[in-house]
């Protein structure tokens, strides 16, 4: 019996290294939610170009990414935000060097039920939305119910991102919150599922996830700017006003491999790619 | 040589014995270790009973009255749901069922046992969430009651094993005693076998609520996640355990952020070692 277990061991060891050592190169790519699906598509498109190459994506929030950059169980940290001040000097205290490069264009897109009428709001009515000052659709010219507010948990770079910018409109003085009682759901397709079933839900995600079971809202700057719908020209142009540039953050300066799929991303057929997942991309 | 090899045998089942209890201890002190550093920033008082949670603002507001409470209020739904049909179910089994049915019964709890959590919240979320909304005519159907609806699924496996098997170590003649002086047979139950067995049902009670308030994924998915004082159980809750769950990946370690979820990490150390104890408790007493 021991012996049995000893040869089975031995070929489980056998057989992994030599799976190791069929795999010239293999990157970990972690972060964003957002744009695990860009991520994976670039990395199934690149690993089918280089097939002695290994890319592995998983999510978690861009939060995530970061840490895990830091701690050195990444290669290439996705973040749909800026990298904070705080994460910098962490990841300087551990040798490490975020250096930041733009890959694609994301719009965010706010959405509700397709039956509720309301089809049009400013962002300063949204921030009121969000912290909790308007309650009910009514106010905004929709049904007599109460607003279901959807948001992403905390560890989210698009929660960080529609806090700073919707919320808080771009003021680091500002302490508004989202309200407590708005539902913090794990993913962004959980979000659309809700919004899908709950004519009084009001939510917001990437603009990759818009499908037809939802309304996406036209967003105006002020009460006097024309209402903009999220679309992909829209982004390109900057006219919507809720727009955010993607990230890879690598340790210095890329290199060797990570270069090479850096590079693939940003080429004309990585930036197609970005087209295709419904993101915005950052080369014409 | 026989000698020796007993020795070594002995040695090994030893250490195997003090392996739980070390590991119980190193974990205990690592949670200390990481936790109450989050108290150099905030003081006791205010985080078990401040009421607002926001951990990636600054300053960071760490209270978690909030979440303790909707830990409470999942957990005592569930176990009003889980307990009379766990009881009363173990009480059929043990009781009143015929071999056969008692037998398909209890494979039936087994099975319900090994459904994944993950399982669970996600045919919550797909059948019961819709339904709560639309009986209770509510804004939405992620609430604590959903919750406790699928945790008391979870609970009931634990009570009904265990429950049975407190009913089963009443001694015989307990039953024929009060049979053999004219009680019925739901009189021996409810009168002489329920209280024989009282601390036994108490030890499962406790087993499945200490079940219940580490469970973690279900509720993730299924309560809302809102940290709000709730009001009533038809509302969204946050827990304490889907706080861990939703925050770890981000929180960069060394921050407070991390050293407060390790805090809560210890409340619900706590909190789950008096359910246990409490359930230890009522098992020793029923064996005295």
């Amino acid at each position: 019996m021991a012996k049995r277990l000893l040869i089975a061991l031995l070929f489980l060891i056998a057989s992994t290294s030599a799976f190791a050592a069929s795999v010239k190169g293999s990157i970990q790519v972690k972060g964003s939610d957002t744009m695990v699906n860009l991520g994976q598509a670039w990395a199934e498109k690149y690993m089918e170009q280089n097939p002695q190459e290994f890319v592995a994506v998983t999510g978690g929030g861009s939060g995530t990414g970061f840490s895990s950059l830091i701690s050195g169980t990444c290669d290439i940290a996705m973040s749909s935000r800026n990298i904070k001040q705080k994460e910098i000097d962490l990841a300087k205290q551990k040798g490490i060097n975020p250096f930041e490069i733009k890959v694609a264009l994301d719009g965010l897109a706010v959405v509700v039920h397709p039956n509720n009428p309301v089809d049009k709001l400013t962002i300063d009515q949204l921030a009121q939305i969000f912290t909790g000052k308007i309650t009910s659709w009514k106010e905004l010219g929709g049904a007599d119910a109460k607003i279901v507010l959807l948001s992403r948990e905390v560890n989210s770079g698009t929660h960080v991102y529609f806090k700073e910018h919707v919320l808080r409109k771009n003021d680091p003085n500002s302490k508004e919150e989202f309200a407590p009682g708005a539902l913090l759901l794990p993913s962004s397709q959980a979000i659309a599922d809700e919004v899908a079933n709950n004519p009084a839900a009001i939510g917001y995600y990437g603009m990759g996830y818009i499908s037809p079971k939802q309304k996406a809202v036209s967003i105006a700057q002020d009460e006097k700017s024309e209402y903009i719908a999220p679309t992909v020209e829209n982004v390109i142009s900057s006219k919507y006003p809720i727009s955010r540039p993607l990230f890879f953050y690598t340790n210095g300066e890329p290199k060797d491999t990570v270069k090479a799929f850096l590079d693939f991303a940003l080429s004309q057929k990585g930036q197609q790619i970005v087209r295709e997942t419904d993101f915005v991309p950052v080369k014409q | 040589m026989r000698k020796v090899k007993e020795f070594i045998i002995e040695k090994l089942i030893l250490i195997c014995g003090l392996a739980s209890i070390f590991f119980v201890i190193l974990i205990f002190l690592f949670l200390l270790k990481e936790g109450l550093a989050v108290f150099k920033t905030v003081s006791p008082f205010a985080f078990l009973f401040g009421k607002s949670w926001y951990p990636i603002s600054e300053p960071a507001r760490l209270g978690i009255l909030p979440l303790i409470l909707g830990s409470l209020i999942v957990t005592l739904g569930a176990a009003v749901i889980s307990v009379p049909i766990g009881v009363a179910c173990a009480v059929y089994i043990a009781e009143v069922a015929p071999a056969k049915i008692k037998e398909v019964l209890k494979s039936g709890i087994e099975l319900l046992a090994a459904i994944p959590s993950v399982v669970l919240g996600f045919i919550g979320m797909v059948t019961l969430v819709p339904w709560v909304k639309h009986v209770f005519n509510l804004p939405t159907g992620l609430t604590a009651l959903t919750g406790s609806i699928m945790l008391a699924f979870m609970a009931m496996p634990t009570i009904v094993s265990i429950a049975e098997d407190a009913l089963y170590s009443v001694p015989r003649v307990y039953k024929e005693g009060a049979l053999a002086l004219g009680a019925t047979h739901w009189q021996t139950i409810h009168r002489v076998l329920l209280p024989a067995a009282s601390s036994g049902i108490l030890a499962a009670v406790m087993l499945g609520i200490g079940r219940v308030i580490g469970e973690t994924m279900a509720v993730m998915m299924i309560t809302g996640n809102a940290a709000l004082m709730p009001h009533s159980i038809l509302q969204p809750v946050r827990t304490l355990t889907a706080t861990i769950a939703a925050e770890m990946g981000e929180a960069v370690v060394g921050s407070e952020h991390y050293f407060a979820l390790f805090a809560i990490g210890i409340v619900l150390f706590v909190i789950s070692f008096a359910v246990n104890v409490t359930a230890d408790l009522f098992l020793h007493r029923r064996k005295i």
